[in-house]
């Protein structure tokens, strides 16, 4: 027992760590007529979450305890009661990292392949399964995994495999590591098999998708493409058509000293890619098609008309341009001033029949083809945006923000029938700092369109006191609906307290769907009504 | 006397066990650079002086605001306390290919992480941003914030100045 103890003391005992986060929202949902809330008959609903992972040298193990009960308003309903939903224990050793259970991973972009998850949005397609990575030398990375997809708290039916391999030339070898010209090179291949049950048509069980990429840099440009091809998938989501599918990613960087420039263009042909052929909403994805225009931050433009990538078809290209006027000069002022100019513009592909006696994307057929270098007439979305920051003094600092958009109701948010939105958006966002410890901070907006709602106003008044509270009424405003009786405010009130990585939120009033930043935070929040509670922290 | 020896043997190695299990690390992710390489995060050092991580986005106001303060006066903490600020982004793939071209459009001088997929933010329990840690000389994790409100970077950076004489800060 002596000798035990001896031991114990000498040899420093590694216990390793154990670490988690945690957070939750629970609403109290007010039944409200006017702007058409569903009646809640729980009256309080709550997401909630808690991580908890244990980490000593190589390995690691963890898991994830949700509770929905029931899950918040703008959640799948089917997203019910308790469970672990997340588990999983990886190892590394010599460059070799097993990790068995749940595993998030993507693959160059997540063109062909992207597990991820955004917990307050309701989107987890988690993998469960095995998968191993390897750095056999320098400069090369390999993946490989077989798992099933996350599905509510089971599993899908389909079974992915995915193998990627990614070669870094400059890491390959000394030499290499000195040259200016950088490049780096991948290819992955990922395939799903789902039973075929249909007893009168033959769908495919094993889909199988290949892709490449290639990234160039040199001094201050950086090109960058991606391509992804996957065979014939009928799905509910493209109305069961045998056609092939593509996406294709191509970009163009320039980057200096106060001046940043980014080209983009995407087309996606026929690309959802889900383990379940019958998977509809946020659930079973494989890959991931990202929207390529700006994010937007701001209320009124990031809530009201946000576009969404569409997976059937669509053709889009974006510039960016981002320049900061140095300070100490006319233009750009005491502490210089930054403008980012941005445009996108997103239309359908091109579709044609196949034969006389095919109609457009009729089920069980080919559906239609589609030239790669056409772009369709219809329009999705276009946006030309521009914001100026600029630091007047060192207690006023303000954000001026314009957009002009153009944006289909009809495709985007299915809406059949509904007309184009042309629209401008206007934004002054300015902060005043009192002291040391205290600030204000106003967000003025108007959104002004003719179709539609008709024009909105918002207004955010933010008071913080350095660095633990927060204080913030905001009120969006539809003073031009048509319908005088749809002319509503959406006032909301909210308090924050944050130490260290506790933090806890109240707040009241009626809330927009969309990215709300407040409280010095951003989180993305479905449409809502009462009183809600959020609590988070790590350890 | 053995009875002696083995108690005090007893208490120092239930020392051990709770100081062990108080430190935080930051954990070995594989994320990437501006340039698409492979960085891990096992590898974030600065040469025993302080450092700041910081999660941040382009679409997240607050995390940018934060950033921009921190910029105006980064030369000057540098020189005084040696602090580095590394950067992650947590821009997936919408918004990574713009990631670079910000940051060197608003002259900033830090040392900028992509994490597109998350992996870095789940491992240090990141709920969401703007999300700073403040990692001593030994690699210890010693503070972190979940906000970002006007005024922050001067309680930040008297932090940075106790931390980087060696100072306890609890």
């Amino acid at each position: 027992m002596c000798c035990f103890f001896y031991i114990h003391v000498t040899a420093q005992p590694n216990l390793g760590e154990i670490h988690g986060n945690f957070q939750t929202d629970v609403q109290y949902y007010n039944t409200d007529t006017i702007i058409g809330a569903p009646i809640v008959p729980e009256k309080v609903l709550m997401n909630g979450f808690a991580n908890i992972n244990y980490t000593r040298d190589n390995f690691m193990c963890g898991v994830r305890y949700e509770s929905y009960l029931n899950a918040l308003q703008g959640f799948d309903t089917r997203y019910k009661g308790n469970g672990f939903g997340f588990r999983f224990a990886t190892f590394t050793k010599d460059n070799l990292t097993v990790t068995a259970g749940n595993f998030y991973e993507q693959f160059g972009s997540g063109l062909i392949l992207r597990s991820f998850e955004e917990r307050t949005l309701g989107i987890d397609n988690a993998l469960d399964g095995l998968r191993l990575k390897y750095a056999p030398i320098s400069g090369i990375y390999l993946k490989g995994f077989i798992a099933k997809q996350r599905f509510f708290f089971g599993q899908g039916e389909g079974i992915v495999r995915g193998f990627d391999g990614e070669i870094n030339i400059n890491e390959l070898s000394e030499k290499l590591a000195q040259a200016k010209l950088k490049v780096i090179v991948g290819g992955s291949f990922v395939s799903k098999y789902q039973q075929d049950n249909d007893i009168v048509y033959k769908l495919p069980e094993n889909v199988g998708s290949g892709g490449g990429r290639l990234k160039v840099s040199y001094g201050k440009f950086t090109i960058n493409g991606e391509y992804v091809y996957k065979i014939n998938d009928p799905s509910i989501f493209n109305n069961f058509i045998y056609k092939d599918g593509n996406a294709t990613l191509l970009g163009i960087s320039y980057s200096q000293k106060g001046l940043g420039i980014n080209l983009g263009a995407k087309r996606i042909d026929n690309m959802s890619f889900r383990s379940d052929r019958t998977a509809t909403g946020n659930n079973l994805m494989i890959n991931f098609l990202p929207a390529l225009t700006k994010q937007h931050s701001y209320n009124l433009a990031a809530s009201i008309y946000p576009y969404a990538s569409q997976p059937n078809g669509e053709v889009s290209f974006q510039g960016d341009v981002i320049y900061t006027i140095k300070k100490d000069t006319w233009l750009g002022g005491k502490y210089g001033t930054t403008i980012n100019v941005n445009y996108s513009e997103v239309h359908d592909i091109n579709r044609e029949v196949v034969n006389d006696t095919t109609s457009l994307l009729e089920p069980y057929t080919l559906g239609y083809k589609s030239d790669f270098f056409k772009i369709g007439n219809r329009v999705f979305f276009k946006d030309f945006n521009i914001e100026i920051t600029r630091k007047i003094s060192k207690k006023w600092k303000t954000i001026l923000f314009y957009t002009n958009q153009v944006y289909n109701l009809d495709v985007v948010q299915g809406h059949p029938g509904e007309p184009m939105v042309y629209s401008n958006i206007a934004v002054a966002d300015i902060t005043y700092k009192l002291n040391a410890s205290n600030a204000i901070r106003l967000e003025v907006e108007g959104l002004f369109t003719k179709q539609d709602m008709g024009d909105w106003a918002a207004v955010l008044l933010e008071y913080t006191y350095a660095p633990h509270w927060s204080v913030a009424v905001l009120d969006q405003y539809n003073y031009g609906n048509p319908e005088s009786e749809k002319q509503i405010h959406y006032f909301t009130g909210n308090i924050t307290y944050t130490k260290n990585s506790n933090r806890i939120s109240i707040g009241y009033g009626r809330q927009r769907a969309g990215l709300l930043c407040i409280g010095g935070v951003c989180r993305i929040v479905p449409a809502s009504n009462g009183l809600t509670l959020s609590v988070s922290s790590s350890f | 006397m053995l009875k002696k020896i083995s108690l005090i043997i007893t208490l120092a190695s239930t020392t051990l066990m709770v100081t062990a299990q108080s430190v935080q690390r930051v954990p070995a992710v594989d994320i990437k650079n501006l340039d698409g390489s492979v960085f891990n995060t096992g590898k974030l050092a600065n040469d025993g002086k302080p450092m700041l991580v910081d999660f941040w986005a382009t679409w997240c106001g607050p995390c940018k605001a934060e950033l921009n303060a921190i910029a105006d006066d980064y030369a000057d903490w540098q020189k005084e306390t040696g602090v580095k600020l590394v950067a992650v982004s947590i821009d997936d793939a919408r918004n990574m290919e713009k990631v670079g071209p910000y940051v060197n459009g608003k002259n900033w001088e830090y040392q900028v992480l992509l994490d597109p997929n998350g992996d870095f933010k789940r491992a240090m329990n990141v709920n969401n941003v703007p999300h700073i840690f403040l990692v001593n000389g030994s690699g210890e994790i010693v503070w972190q914030q979940n906000s970002s409100a006007p005024g922050d970077e001067e309680k930040i950076y008297e932090l940075v100045k106790k931390v980087a004489k060696g100072e306890s800060i609890k």
